[in-house]
């Protein structure tokens, strides 16, 4: 896909909203009174210490969690890359782009794909024999595979090096240059200028 | 705490309970009793059933008719938890599990020991109730393992909710196949004194038994209940004070 | 709805059944071994061997679903394919159903086949049962895959959750496996159980997927 093409317009509109999202964890409450509007172009920010909620607030976007209390609307499609990768360990980051590219009905070019994100040497090498960082690359290589408008990620710079991590922040950058949003979960200095952040 | 607290607001269950599980439990004692009474002092033996163990009948028919209702009650409990999720009802599923398992077991138990003497075997796998009863007692205790196993109270509800609504669906199909199974093998006598034939003397020990033990079973129900209520309140309690709210 | 993700959802299914080590190879040695342990444990008299070696293959064949089983969705869980199959735009139910589908094609199937061999070292008479016994196990195995998969969804967030799944699905197993052994056995007044077999088998078609989506869906949260 192009990165710089526009896949949203309109800054009015809000790709994806929540209000007033909460959940207990056996009877402790782990947040309540969450809300949140994400723009076209938006990048946000969870912060927050482990255990205070951050995946299960992305999970919640995602749709994967079920909210105790609020909702969320779900404006415009959207890609999830979770804090485990989605890759099968006989899966290969070609198989598994070319798999998800056939359930999504993606018209992608794989190779290049596979080029971009630098993962062309190990193309063909089965996900147990790769590096945790090759497989964050090929999971983080779905975002690739089809144009959508909203980018959920959980810790995306986990196990990535440093030129890994330029990758990812190219990407999101051309993302919402494109009028794309993204709510990442990150640790540490997240190195995209957020637009907004959020304190679990 | 805000709105969450407001899921859970079982004072009206706890109220009428109250007073109903100490309403169920004496009159259910009073029943049991008059029950076993007239059905181990009273009544004439027969001895077409076995002679004086054919008594054992006074406990047996009440659990195995527990052992139905109680399966019944707990899918549809999972099934009004699974649609309207009221707290209450996966409370009341949760209850029925343990006890609901004890009746059929107790059923399984009395109905061996009055199989020996009349059928000559502790185990008669001839008999159509006797299997569907055992398949019950193991449909109860993979609801009570899958329970056990989940890491929260919301996920063993929603787990629990499933199985048992997957188990209500198939008990008529395995009871029907049970049957099938063992009318194809009937050779043996197998008792068919309850239901209409049987005789009057009987009729009355038999259903104040049985209502006996229902009440019983729902005061013990309501007991459980109780004390999941206070648990999960206390749990909430813990809770917000270590959030320092 | 296209069916795309249903499709990719069977093959990455039948990939994982074939790659998990030795393919099909595995279930049926498993179904092979346990049956014939049976002989060496309750001794080699024909007639005896006869009269319980359908039996036998009904246990072996219902312990090797729920052995093959107890990694499907648990897999997904831990490698996190399953939150990339529950976006789809598929109804999670038709990917739980074609993901089991292909399980049983690996595992279920092979043993079906190879039901009328081992039926002989059981000595069975040679003959066409022997063929609609295929069938009869074929269609039994697919109700066991399909309940079996109920437990394993259920427990795919379970340590050792093959326990689970055993206990789960052992009642569930009772009309297929009464079904089964009475179309075998041509039983008196057993007529209806192929019928009944079909009829039972499409029950577990029609509501197991459903309860395994319910099943994912809980796994994830």
């Amino acid at each position: 896909m192009q990165l710089g093409q526009r896949v949203y317009s309109g800054d009015d509109v809000q790709l994806l909203t929540a209000s007033g999202l909460g959940i207990l964890r056996g009877e402790r409450v782990l947040f309540e009174g969450v809300s949140l509007t994400v723009a076209p172009g938006e990048a946000m920010v969870l912060r927050g210490p482990n255990g205070a909620g951050k995946t299960t607030l992305l999970r919640m976007l995602a749709g994967l969690t079920r909210p105790e209390a609020g909702r969320v609307n779900r404006g415009a499609a959207l890609h999830w890359v979770g804090h485990r990768d989605g890759l099968k360990p006989n899966e290969t980051p070609r198989t598994h782009l070319k798999l998800w590219a056939k359930a999504w009905g993606a018209d992608a070019d794989v190779d290049a794909i596979l080029n971009d994100m630098g993962l062309s040497r190990p193309a063909d090498v089965a996900a147990r024999y790769l590096s945790a960082g090759q497989r964050r690359r090929a999971a983080l290589a779905r975002l690739m595979l089809e144009t959508r408008p909203v980018w959920l990620l959980d810790e995306p710079f986990t196990a990535l090096d440093a030129e890994g991590r330029d990758r990812v922040l190219a990407m999101v950058a051309g993302h919402r240059q494109g009028g794309g949003a993204v709510v990442a979960a990150v640790h540490g200095d997240a190195g995209f200028a957020a637009s907004r952040e959020m304190v679990l | 705490m805000g709105m969450l607290s407001a899921f859970a607001n079982p004072h009206r269950f706890l109220a009428l309970s109250n007073w109903l599980a100490p309403l169920f439990y004496a009159l259910g004692a009073v029943l049991i009793g008059w029950g076993l009474w007239q059905g181990l002092y009273i009544v004439p033996k027969d001895e077409y059933q076995g002679g004086d163990i054919m008594r054992v009948m006074f406990i047996h028919v009440p659990a195995a008719w527990l052992a139905m209702a109680s399966y019944s009650a707990m899918a549809v409990a999972s099934f009004t938890w699974f649609i309207w999720r009221h707290e209450l009802a996966d409370i009341a599923a949760k209850a029925i599990a343990p006890l609901g398992a004890t009746w059929t077991a107790l059923c399984l138990a009395t109905g061996s020991v009055w199989g020996k003497p009349t059928w000559g075997t502790w185990w008669q796998w001839d008999d159509a109730r006797m299997m569907s009863v055992l398949f019950l007692l193991f449909l109860f205790l993979g609801y009570m393992a899958l329970r056990a196993a989940m890491d929260s109270r919301q996920k063993a509800a929603r787990a629990g909710a499933i199985l048992a609504m997957v188990g209500g669906l198939n008990v008529p199909l395995i009871k029907f196949s049970v049957d099938m199974f063992t009318s194809l093998h009937q050779d043996s006598s197998v008792i068919t004194s309850e239901g209409p034939k049987m005789a009057a003397v009987y009729l009355w020990p038999l259903l104040m038994s049985g209502l006996g033990h229902s009440l019983l079973f729902g005061a013990l129900v309501m007991t459980l209940m109780r004390a999941e209520i206070w648990t999960r309140r206390a749990a909430r309690q813990r809770a917000r004070l270590l959030a320092g709210a | 709805m296209s069916p795309a993700p249903i499709l990719s959802a069977f093959r990455q299914a039948l990939g994982e059944a074939w790659a998990g080590g030795a393919g099909a190879l595995l279930p049926l040695g498993f179904f092979a071994g346990a049956a014939v342990l049976v002989p060496l444990g309750i001794g080699t008299e024909p007639g005896m061997l006869r009269a319980v070696g359908p039996g036998i293959l009904w246990v072996s064949l219902a312990l090797s679903s729920l052995v093959t089983l107890e990694r499907i969705f648990q897999a997904d869980v831990e490698d996190g394919a399953l939150d990339l199959w529950l976006q789809t735009s598929a109804p999670v139910s038709a990917i739980a159903a074609a993901k089991t589908f292909a399980h049983w094609l690996t595992a279920g199937l092979p043993l079906a086949l190879m039901s009328p061999v081992l039926a002989l070292m059981f000595q069975a008479e040679a003959g066409t049962d022997l063929l609609s016994g295929a069938l009869i196990y074929g269609l039994g195995g697919l109700a066991f895959f399909f309940w079996g998969g109920v437990g394993a969804a259920l427990s795919a967030t379970v340590r050792r959750g093959g326990l689970l799944i055993a206990l789960i699905a052992l009642p569930l197993y009772v009309p297929t496996a009464i079904f089964g052994s009475m179309a075998m056995s041509g039983a008196a007044g057993g007529d209806s159980a192929p019928l009944l077999l079909v009829a039972s088998t499409l029950f577990s078609l029609a509501l197991a997927p459903f309860a395994m989506a319910a099943a994912l869906r809980l796994a994830a949260d």
